[in-house]
C-alpha cells in the first residue's frame, strides 16, 4: 500500500497508461503506413515516411513496456492472455516486423523499393488489423482454468473480434491522417486531409457501433454503462466524444493543422477509458482481477521504484525528441 | 508440414530460432554504438575528418542493423507469454521487474535518443548530439546488463522463493540481480559483442585493401579494428576461462558435457581437443586428447578427480554432442581471433598492416567469425542448461504454454520464411553498404535516406565535403 492504493491499481494504471501512449504514438505512425497506398508519388511517400522516422522506434517501444510491463507485474495475465491470442499476437509481430525494417531497408534499394513500400503498408495493415482483433477477443473474455489459458487456438475469431479489428484499423487511419495534416504541407497535406474525412467518419461509425454491442456480450458491461448513478458518471465519456467529434470534422472543414490531430487524440483517449470502465476491475474479464493476476507486492514494489524515477524521464526526453523535430516537413529538402 | 512433432519441440525449436537470430543484431549494435560514441567524440576532439566520414558511414549501417535488431526483438518480448506462459506465471514475479527495468532504462533510452544521433546533429549542435550517440551507446550496454542478469538467474537462481500457487517470488533482489553466474556473463557478452563488432569494422576494411579501393577512413578503420581485436581477445580469453570455472561450480553437469565427460575420471580428466560423442555407448569416438589437462584447467591439479556424467540422472543430463561442438567451435574462433591479432601486431611492427594481403585475407575471413562464435558461445550455455529452464527446479517441458501443435508449427514456419526473407535482405544491404568505401558516400545510397529535419534548417547531406550530418 502507498497512500492508501494497493500496489497492483498504482500498477494497472502504468501499464494501461503505457498501452494508451503505444496506441496513440504507434496508432499514427501505423496510420501513415496504411495511407502509403494513396499517393504514389514518390517525393509525397518521402514526406509521409519522414514524418514518422525520427520517433517511431521510442513509439513502438510503449508496446514493448505494455508486454514487458505486464510480464512483470500481472504475469498471470501475461500467462493466459498471450495463449489465447496466439494468432493475432503472433502476425502482429510479423507485421510490425515487415513495416519496421522497410524504415532503413526502403532506401537502400531502388529495384526493391516497392516491395518495401508494400510490406511499410501491408505491415502496418496487418498490425491494425489484429490489435483491434486481440482487444475485441479480450473484451469478450478469455476463459482459463487452474492458472492457464482454457481455450481453442480460433477462438479469438469472433464477428465481435472483427468488429474491433476494423474499429482500430479505421481509427489508426484517422489518426494518421491528422498527424500528417498537422506536419505536412501544400498539395499532399491537403489530400490527406481530404482522406482524414472518411477516415473519421468511419471510425465514428466503428466507434458507436462497438460501443453499443459491448454492453450486450456481459451483463456486467451491461449494469456498469446503464445502471444508476452509474449512468450519470460513466454519461461524460459519450458527451465528451461527441465534442471531439464536433471539434474534429470543424477543424478540418476550416483547414486547422493541429486540432483535427489532437481531437482525433482525444476520441482514442476516451474510447479506452470506456473500455476501462467496462473492464474494471477485472484485468482479464471475465474472471481475472487486477488483484489476482498481480506478483508479489516486493515484485510490485521493486519494479515500482523504477517505474517512478525513470518514466518521467522518459517523457521528457521523449517530449525533447518530438520538439527537436517539431513543425512541418519541408517537401523541398534533402536528398535528391 | 511438420506434423508428428510435439508442441513442446516445436516451441524450443522456435525459441531458438528466432532469438538465435534477434542475438545477432545486438552483439553488433552494442559494439557499433559504442564504437560511434568514440568515432564522434575524436572527431570532435582532433577534427580530422576521417572520424566524421567513419561515423556517418557506420552510422548507415547502424541504423539498418539497429532496426532489425528491434523488430526481432519485440517478438521476443511477447514469446515468453504465447510460448511458454507457464514458465512467465511462474518466474515473473523475478525476471518480469528485471525485464521491465531494461525497457524503462535501456529501450526507451536507446530509441529516444536513436532520432536524434541519427538526423538531429544540425538542429541540436555538436554537444547534445555527442551526448545523444553517448546515450545510444550507453543504452545498448544497459540493455545488455539487465537481460543477462534475466538470463544468468535462469541458470543460477537465488535470493528467491517458492508460493503456494508454485510461482517464484522474490526474498532477496540484490541476490537476484546479481546472481552468481551474472558478472561473468556479462563481461563475457559485452566483451565478446565488442569482439563481433572489431572483426566486423575491421574486415570490411580488410575488403576494400583486397579489392584495391581502400582509401584514408578505410585504412584507419582496419587498423582501429585490428587494436581492439589486440587488446580485447585476452580480455575475453580470461574472461571466458573464469566464466566456464563459475560454471563448473554451479552448473557441473553443463561442464561434462562441454568436455565430454561421460565417465568419472578418479585420478585426472583429460582434455578433449576433438572427437565425436556417442551418446549410444557414451563415450567420445576418435577423441584426441591431452591426458589430465582438464583437471588442470578446473581444479588447477593434474590429478584432482573430476566427476563426469555417469553421476548425473539420465533425465537431468543436458544433450551433449551439440554442448560438445558448439564450445570447441567458440573456443576455437576465440583462439583464432588472438592469433590474427598476434600478426597484426606483427604486420604493424613491421610496417606492413596496409600492404600485406594475407593478413588482409585472413582479416576478412574472419570478418564474420564474431556472429559465429557468438552463437556457438550461447548454444554451450542454453543447451548445457537443459533439461531445465530455471537450472535445477523447473524442467522445459513444464514451463510449455497450452498451446495446440499446429498452432505453434504454423507460426514457426511463418518465423522461418518472413525472417529469412526479411532479414536475408537486411543482410544484403548492409553487406552492400559495407562494400562501398567509406569516403565514397554517394555510391553508399541509392538516395540519402530516412528523414532528415525540416523547415528552416536544411540539412546539406549531399555533398560529403560538408563536415556536419
Amino acid at each position: 500500500m502507498i497512500f492508501g492504493l494497493e500496489l497492483s491499481f498504482i500498477w494497472a494504471g502504468i501499464i494501461a497508461f503505457a498501452v494508451l501512449t503505444y496506441v496513440i504514438l504507434d496508432g499514427f505512425d501505423l496510420g501513415v503506413g496504411m495511407l502509403f497506398p494513396f499517393t504514389k508519388e514518390e517525393k509525397e511517400r518521402d514526406v509521409m515516411m519522414n514524418s514518422v522516422a525520427p520517433v517511431w522506434d521510442g513509439n513502438e517501444t510503449w508496446l514493448v513496456m505494455g508486454g514487458g510491463g505486464l510480464f512483470a507485474v500481472f504475469p498471470l495475465a501475461y500467462a493466459v492472455v498471450l495463449p489465447a491470442l496466439y494468432m493475432p499476437i503472433t502476425l502482429m509481430l510479423l507485421a510490425l516486423v515487415f513495416r519496421g525494417v522497410a524504415f532503413e531497408y526502403r532506401w537502400r534499394t531502388e529495384r526493391w523499393k516497392g516491395v518495401w513500400d508494400m510490406s511499410f503498408a501491408g505491415g502496418s495493415y496487418m498490425a491494425a488489423f489484429t490489435q483491434g482483433i486481440a482487444l475485441g477477443a479480450l473484451v469478450q473474455g478469455i476463459e482459463i482454468e487452474n492458472r492457464a489459458y482454457a481455450g481453442g487456438w480460433w477462438d479469438w475469431l469472433t464477428p465481435f473480434s472483427v468488429l474491433t479489428g476494423l474499429a482500430v484499423t479505421v481509427g489508426y487511419m484517422m489518426l494518421g491522417a491528422t498527424w500528417l495534416n498537422m506536419k505536412l504541407e501544400g498539395r499532399i497535406q491537403s489530400h490527406m486531409r481530404r482522406i482524414a474525412w472518411p477516415a473519421s467518419i468511419a471510425t465514428v461509425g466503428f466507434m458507436g457501433a462497438v460501443s453499443l454491442a459491448t454492453p450486450f456480450l456481459d451483463s456486467v458491461y451491461f449494469e456498469r454503462w446503464f445502471t444508476w448513478p452509474n449512468l450519470g458518471f460513466v454519461a461524460i465519456v459519450p458527451v465528451l466524444v461527441a465534442f471531439c467529434i464536433w471539434r474534429l470534422f470543424f477543424g478540418l472543414m476550416r483547414h486547422h493543422d493541429t486540432a483535427p490531430f489532437l481531437c482525433a487524440v482525444g476520441m482514442f483517449v476516451l474510447g479506452f477509458i470506456g473500455i476501462g470502465i467496462s473492464f474494471y476491475p477485472h484485468i482479464v474479464p471475465p474472471s481475472l482481477t487486477i488483484a489476482d493476476a498481480a506478483a508479489p507486492d516486493s515484485s510490485l514494489a521493486f519494479a515500482l521504484v523504477g517505474a517512478v524515477i525513470l518514466i518521467p524521464i522518459i517523457l521528457a526526453y521523449t517530449a525533447y525528441s518530438y520538439w527537436v523535430f517539431r513543425g512541418k516537413i519541408d517537401p523541398n529538402e534533402g536528398y535528391h | 508440414m511438420l506434423d508428428g512433432f510435439s508442441a513442446e519441440i516445436l516451441a524450443r525449436f522456435q525459441f531458438a530460432f528466432t532469438v538465435s537470430f534477434h542475438i545477432i543484431f545486438p552483439s553488433f549494435s552494442i559494439g557499433l554504438a559504442s564504437y560511434l560514441a568514440v568515432l564522434n567524440a575524436l572527431w570532435l576532439k582532433t577534427g580530422n575528418e576521417t572520424y566524421l566520414t567513419l561515423f556517418n558511414y557506420w552510422k548507415k549501417i547502424f541504423a539498418v542493423a539497429f532496426g532489425m535488431g528491434v523488430v526481432s526483438g519485440i517478438v521476443m518480448s511477447y514469446q515468453f507469454g504465447t510460448n511458454w506462459s507457464v514458465f512467465s506465471d511462474r518466474t515473473g514475479p523475478i525476471l518480469g521487474p528485471l525485464m521491465a527495468y531494461e525497457i524503462l532504462s535501456a529501450f526507451f533510452l536507446e530509441a529516444g535518443f536513436l532520432g536524434i544521433m541519427l538526423f538531429g546533429r544540425k538542429r541540436v549542435g555538436d554537444k547534445l548530439h555527442m551526448f545523444a550517440t553517448a546515450m545510444v551507446a550507453f543504452g545498448t550496454v544497459m540493455s545488455a546488463t539487465w537481460i543477462l542478469s534475466v538470463n544468468s538467474w535462469m541458470h543460477t537462481p537465488v535470493g528467491y522463493s517458492i508460493n503456494e500457487v508454485g510461482q517464484f517470488v522474490p526474498e532477496d533482489w540484490w541476490q537476484i540481480v546479481f546472481n552468481p553466474s551474472f558478472p561473468y556473463r556479462l563481461f563475457h557478452m559485452v566483451l565478446a559483442a565488442y569482439l563481433t563488432t572489431a572483426l566486423v569494422v575491421a574486415g570490411a576494411g580488410a575488403y576494400h585493401f583486397l579489392k584495391g579501393d581502400a582509401d584514408e577512413p578505410s585504412r584507419k578503420m582496419f587498423s582501429m579494428g585490428m587494436w581492439m581485436l589486440v587488446i580485447v581477445t585476452p580480455l575475453q580469453i580470461l574472461a571466458g576461462d573464469l566464466h566456464g570455472l563459475n560454471t563448473y561450480k554451479h552448473q557441473p553437469q553443463k561442464v561434462m558435457a562441454m568436455e565430454g565427460h561421460y565417465d568419472s575420471y578418479p585420478d585426472g580428466a583429460p582434455l578433449y581437443l576433438f572427437g565425436i560423442p556417442n551418446a549410444e555407448e557414451k563415450r567420445i569416438d576418435y577423441a584426441i586428447k591431452i591426458p589430465k589437462l582438464a583437471s588442470l584447467i578446473l581444479k588447477k591439479d593434474l590429478n584432482a578427480p573430476l566427476d563426469g556424467l555417469d553421476t548425473i540422472a539420465d533425465e537431468d543430463e543436458p544433450p551433449v554432442a551439440l554442448v560438445f561442438f558448439s564450445f570447441r567451435i567458440m573456443v576455437g574462433l576465440g583462439f583464432a581471433m588472438l592469433g590474427l591479432g598476434i600478426w597484426s601486431l606483427w604486420a604493424r611492427y613491421r610496417g606492413t598492416i596496409h600492404t600485406s594481403p594475407w593478413l588482409h585475407r585472413a582479416s576478412f575471413a574472419m570478418g564474420p567469425m564474431g556472429f559465429v562464435a557468438v552463437l556457438a558461445g550461447w548454444i554451450t550455455t542454453e543447451v548445457g542448461r537443459q533439461p531445465f529452464t530455471v537450472y535445477g527446479l523447473m524442467r522445459t517441458s513444464e514451463s510449455l504454454a497450452p498451446v495446440a501443435a499446429p498452432a505453434v508449427a504454423a507460426s514457426l514456419i511463418a518465423f522461418i520464411v518472413v525472417y529469412f526473407f526479411v532479414f536475408g535482405a537486411g543482410t544484403f544491404y548492409l553487406l552492400r553498404m559495407m562494400g562501398v568505401p567509406p569516403a565514397d558516400q554517394k555510391k553508399i545510397n541509392l538516395r540519402e535516406g530516412p528523414m532528415r529535419g525540416t523547415g528552416q534548417h536544411p540539412a546539406g547531406p549531399r555533398s560529403s565535403a560538408a563536415p556536419a550530418e
